[in-house]
């Protein structure tokens, strides 16, 4: 995933906010759009969206830090997110979850040292009736067992 | 001649391998020669069914399940035959888990394309706009009141009243706004009908847009739920090039349109102020009311917001009348409720019924018991923030003054089932955990009282002064329940409290029985 991204460009980000600046309360849609592009939303950017907005830095950075899905840095190659909510807990996703932790040796909400895997946990992926569940990279998996959940994580480490 | 064959391209199907099913189809079907059309639709709802496939005959549709790609070479052959398969279910409606429900928000969903406004039209769609356009906004107020729909979103504020409020307050614009942030765990009923039936919430918000006088409308999808966007957003197109959205919808005078905005992952943004601020482009900072959202709402604007479910209700309450769908329910929940069955559970999926059934009959009955076999110990109905019913509550009535009544909510109709391996100190610890994860961060009760919910829940389960740390916890509860701005922390101590109130053993040691605070409203 992370491979598709483009590298921190200032003229192209310029060009990505200013797409958006017409748009009522644009904030959130131009910091996705960055997400996009890159992979994460750069530092740099987080002025220029302020000036193209009439806001504060302070402001953006503020939106910015508040929702869980920007990012400061980019993420591994690949995203593993695991469901943590209840229905997946009653379906046995806890243990899912240690096991996924276990095999590639860090714990939610960290990326392995090589780069390769991000694992987070993410609440509620609206998949309850096939729990417990998971999404790579965007994809999404259903009826997770021990067997699933190893092939997953096999995938996102090549 | 061709064969029909429909294929849900719903998220929860697509997560169990529709998307390998279908691919199976095409390539298969192409190298034997045979004409195949495959109809991409949404999910029945029968997800221990799914991916569940279905052929169009003379008898109607025949469905089979769960079918996975190994199973398609040998389904062609049974197509062509006589249709005998080890997974053949029999024609879709007559499945008695289907034909029990009352379809009315979901009678298309799984059985019409979503991309396809001429096939939504097809099955009833835009008959409740033709008729809202010919009718005075009065009317259709007096229509949608008489209906007694409430909001689905889980408070349940008479839909007819915000709208009233949003049409007789003056304002240069007004705007229509749609909650699809379905946060709470075990809901799914808003992803499904945006990917299932997407012009059904278009219908809706448009009858809203030409109620209120509002020309612009929003719908707030959480990023959750990508295949949902792009669902909404491909009806959104379908129904401009249809000259269904727009300027003169429908050839008439009025103008209204639509666009999709993402979340970003705060849960509180399903709180509607909260919704309200991150969609202007701010953090997620929940608001103090009054002001109402329908005198100042989006912009400072008039606004009516309301959950997808709400939307989605209004084409049938005018195109069939209030009374048709007044006429199911009990009390004062009219209507029906997409009931959404989750977790450990045999048969989950959604299931549309009128209020009324009781929560035993929604587990035991309708839903299977657990899937793992063992026997349910707690169910958790509404979401993170809705109460654990233990099994001696399962007589209590899916209806919103019911569920009030024993302390807990029906939320957005999500029912999560838990078996007896289930550790209900560990739940109510989540509960709190969840909370202060997502606390908007304003008031204090909802802020700080759900950090040290967690501190405190942790001193419980090491064993640390139990029954002094259990009146902690407890008053904690009450002082977010009656201090927090919204119901992310005011309603945070239901799970905790219903935990504590009728899984007192899992709190260690011989406590007594609960306190009188927990004994409230029994």
């Amino acid at each position: 995933m992370a491979s598709g991204y483009e590298p921190w460009d200032e003229a192209r980000g310029a060009e990505i906010i200013a797409e958006h600046t017409g748009l009522e309360g644009a904030t959130l849609v131009i910091l996705h759009a960055l997400q996009e592009a890159f992979g994460y939303v750069p530092e740099p950017a987080i002025p220029m969206v302020a000036q193209a907005l009439n806001l504060s830095r302070a402001e953006v950075h503020g939106v910015f830090t508040f929702y869980h899905d920007f990012r400061k840095r980019p993420a591994g190659r690949h995203v593993l997110k695991l469901c943590r909510a209840e229905a997946c807990q009653a379906a046995g996703g806890d243990a899912l979850a240690a096991r996924a932790e276990a095999k590639l040796g860090i714990s939610l909400g960290n990326t392995t040292a090589d780069d390769r895997v991000t694992l987070e946990p993410i609440y509620c992926l609206g998949l309850c009736a096939t729990a417990p569940s998971a999404m790579l990279d965007g994809r999404v998996v259903g009826r997770l067992d021990e067997t699933r959940i190893d092939a997953l994580v096999a995938e996102a480490q090549r | 001649m061709t064969t029909r064959i429909f294929i849900p391209r719903d998220a929860g199907a697509v997560a169990v391998g529709a998307d390998d099913v279908a691919l199976a189809f095409e390539q298969i079907a192409a190298k034997r020669g045979i004409a195949v059309e495959l109809v991409r639709t949404g999910s029945r709802g029968l997800y221990w069914l799914e991916p569940m496939v279905e052929l169009a005959t003379p008898q109607g549709r025949i469905a089979y399940g769960p079918v996975s790609a190994a199973d398609v070479p040998a389904l062609l052959d049974a197509m062509a035959g006589n249709g005998q398969h080890a997974l053949r279910l029999g024609v879709t409606h007559e499945i008695p888990w289907l034909k029990r429900q009352t379809r009315l928000t979901f009678v298309r969903c799984g059985v019409i394309d979503p991309r396809s406004v001429d096939d939504y039209r097809a099955h009833g769609g835009y008959r409740g706009l033709e008729r809202a356009l010919a009718l005075t906004s009065d009317q259709i107020l007096a229509d949608v009141t008489t209906s007694g729909l409430r909001g689905r979103g889980g408070a349940g504020f008479p839909t007819g009243i915000k709208w009233k409020t949003v049409a007789q307050t003056n304002a240069d614009r007004k705007y229509i706004v749609c909650n699809a942030d379905e946060g709470d765990s075990g809901t799914f009923a808003d992803r499904m009908i945006m990917e299932g039936d997407p012009f059904v919430v278009i219908e809706g918000m448009t009858i809203a847009g030409i109620t209120v006088g509002a020309t612009k409308g929003y719908i707030y999808i959480r990023s959750e739920y990508p295949h949902a966007v792009e669902a909404m957003n491909a009806a959104i197109a379908g129904a401009r090039r249809a000259g269904l959205l727009g300027k003169r919808i429908g050839g008439s005078a009025h103008e209204f349109d639509l666009e999709v905005r993402v979340g970003a992952g705060a849960y509180v943004c399903g709180e509607e102020t909260s919704l309200l601020e991150s969609l202007e482009g701010r953090r997620g900072i929940v608001r103090a009311k009054p002001p109402l959202p329908a005198h100042k709402g989006l912009f400072g604007r008039p606004s009516v917001i309301n959950n997808v479910l709400s939307f989605a209700a209004i084409p049938f309450i005018l195109d069939n009348g209030a009374k048709a769908y007044a006429d199911f329910g009990m009390g004062r929940s009219r209507g029906t409720m997409p009931i959404q069955l989750a977790g450990n559970i045999r048969y989950g999926g959604l299931f549309e019924t009128a209020f009324g059934v009781t929560l035993g009959d929604l587990v035991d009955d309708i839903g299977g018991g657990t899937f793992t076999g063992r026997p349910v110990r707690a169910v958790q109905v509404g979401g993170p923030l809705g109460a654990y019913f233990p099994r001696a509550l399962f007589d209590t009535p899916f209806d919103y003054e019911a569920f009030a009544a024993r302390d807990g909510l029906i939320g957005h109709g999500g029912v999560v089932v838990f078996d007896d391996r289930v550790d209900m100190a560990k739940q109510a610890r989540f509960a709190m955990e969840f909370c202060a994860v997502e606390s908007c961060g304003k008031c204090t009760p909802c802020r700080i009282g759900s950090t040290r919910g967690v501190e405190t829940i942790d001193k419980i389960i090491n064993g640390e002064r139990v029954k002094e740390n259990l009146a902690v916890v407890e008053d904690l509860c009450n002082t977010m329940k009656f201090g927090s701005l919204c119901a992310l922390g005011g309603f945070t101590p239901y799970p905790v409290m219903s935990a504590l109130k009728h899984f007192r053993e899992d709190f260690g040691g011989d406590l007594g029985p609960a306190p009188a605070t927990l004994q409230a409203a029994e």
